[in-house]
């Protein structure tokens, strides 16, 4: 589905990613971890083509689209959720979809989303602004999914939001991956990734540097954390 | 007094169509538009020339905008989608210098004498309204001023492409990455923000003649509305212009001296209020 293979990319002069290598079959769920700074956001923005790479290549299908402008990309069948939702505030819960709208949504229909979203149903006429950081975040993904996306790219989805709304979260990525959707996810939240990713890969300074199943990260887990994740 | 509100209304739709347009092409791209007050001028003598050629006022308003539009869309398409990733002043400086360029090929064209365009004889009486006279061309623009606000603000809440063009102005990147060609939506609104701003040349002509002063005249109080109202507000530059339009033509009524003073003491004393403008987002 999603193959990614020795991709570079500068922000300015620093040289973020320094070969990252990933292979993402379809169905599956990865997790990418790490310490903040490592290149896991830009990893996720070079391949929607918001940061431009400095080599390397990413793979759709096997379809060539590094280098892509994002709109192709998106159309290609990518679905973006940043860091922060980057919800429109000033639009209202169902202009936030429509925008995302191109042509009638085969799979996740507004219909099917709000059955996925009771919440969002609820407050359809509400601005993004006025959304808590959960109901943000539902938004967001509702809204990357009705362009029909065959991989999803997720980035930091726990972050700031209250525990009994992680596992509602948890729920429906676990929805998402039985209806086939392709997710690759940015976690600082390992208890969260662990509960629902198939594998989990580690960054380091722009390396994918760890990759193993939930459950060998999990018993290897001590002495991982002190050598990647914890300061 | 009556009469006195009459002209600030007919006043503020021109300054509206002007407003209007930078603001939309702020909102969207973030820039500001120093050659605005060129396509305005532009709309004026590109109405002239039209108007003389085909013999009608009412085909030149249609034809002139559209005619700057598609000018304005040509230079986002060919010049300015090149400078997005560098900082700001390389658009002051590239929109400065078409200022100065469609200045030149202006007085080239046209000359530097001040163009008369005559009012269409529908337009051209007096019409009494209160008892008093009132020219009729003004009352037109007053009406023309109102119904393409109306058209402008239903485009925009109403259709698919408002609505793309509102989120935009809100997070490019994000609409970007949802799959909108943003590159084509910059060129769009560009190329709307001046025909507006031809719009209201043309509409601006047979009061005060075509000129090649106009650009000059026009830009300063187009920055002023789109400050008062907000950057990137189209309700702010309809309150904007509004705003301009009475102070301009009461200060020049009552303090002829002050008149131009007035109109930046007003925009100081939004700043100190609001610092992002009326209707704006804090800056």
């Amino acid at each position: 589905m999603l193959r990614i293979a020795g991709l570079n990319a500068h922000l300015g002069r620093s040289h973020v990613l320094q070969g990252v290598d990933l292979d993402l079959p379809k169905g599956r769920i990865c997790a990418v971890l790490g310490r903040n700074g490592v290149g896991k956001t830009t990893t996720l923005r070079t391949v929607m083509g918001l940061v431009a790479p400095s080599g390397g290549e990413v793979r759709l299908d096997g379809r060539d689209v590094t280098g892509w402008p994002p709109h192709l990309v998106a159309r290609a069948g990518v679905g973006y959720v940043p860091e922060g939702r980057m919800i429109f505030p000033d639009l209202s819960v169902r202009e936030n979809i429509r925008v995302a709208e191109r042509r009638p949504a085969r799979r996740w229909p507004p219909a099917r989303l709000f059955e996925l979203f009771p919440l969002l149903k609820e407050r359809e006429k509400h601005l993004g602004a006025h959304l808590s950081g959960g109901e943000q975040q539902m938004l967001a993904i509702a809204r990357a999914l009705v362009g029909d996306p065959s991989l999803l790219l997720l980035d930091e989805p726990s972050q700031g939001l209250a525990p009994i709304v992680v596992r509602e979260l948890g729920g429906v990525i676990r929805r998402l991956k039985e209806e086939g959707v392709t997710i690759l996810l940015v976690e600082q939240n390992l208890r969260f990734a662990e509960a629902v990713a198939d594998e989990i890969r580690i960054m380091v300074k722009g390396r994918i540097v760890y990759a193993a199943s939930p459950d060998r990260f999990q018993a290897e887990e001590e002495a991982i954390r002190s050598r990647y994740l914890t300061l | 007094m009556t009469v006195e509100c009459l002209n600030a209304l007919s006043q503020s739709a021109l300054l509206f169509f002007l407003g209007v347009g930078l603001t939309l092409i702020f909102g969207i791209m973030r820039i500001v538009n120093f050659a605005h007050g060129s396509f305005y001028m532009l709309g004026a003598f590109v109405g002239y020339s039209l108007a003389r050629l085909a013999g009608s006022f009412w085909l030149a308003l249609v034809l002139a905008p559209l005619s700057v539009g598609i000018l304005g869309a040509l230079f986002e398409l060919g010049v300015l989608r090149f400078l997005y990733r560098r900082d700001a002043t390389a658009f002051l400086m590239v929109t400065f210098g078409l200022a100065l360029a469609i200045g030149e090929v202006a007085r080239l064209v046209w000359g530097s004498q001040p163009l008369e365009v005559t009012t269409p004889k529908a337009l051209s009486g007096v019409i009494f309204l209160f008892g008093l006279p009132f020219p009729l061309y003004r009352l037109f623009l007053t009406g023309a001023g109102a119904a393409v606000a109306i058209l402008l603000w239903q485009f925009l809440e109403r259709t698919r492409l408002g609505l793309l063009i509102r989120a935009t102005s809100q997070n490019a990147e994000m609409m970007h990455a949802l799959g909108t060609d943003v590159r084509l939506v910059r060129s769009f609104v560009f190329g709307i923000g001046c025909a507006l701003a031809g719009l209201g040349g043309v509409l601006a002509a047979p009061l005060v003649t075509a000129s090649l002063g106009m650009a000059v005249n026009v830009i300063i109080d187009a920055f002023v509305i789109v400050i008062i109202g907000g950057m990137g507000s189209f309700a702010g530059s309809i309150l904007g212009a509004l705003l301009v339009a009475f102070v301009q033509i009461f200060g020049e009524y009552y303090f002829p001296d002050f008149a131009m003073a007035l109109m930046y003491l007003v925009m100081l004393l939004v700043l100190v209020l609001r610092p992002g403008g009326l209707l704006g987002k804090e800056a």
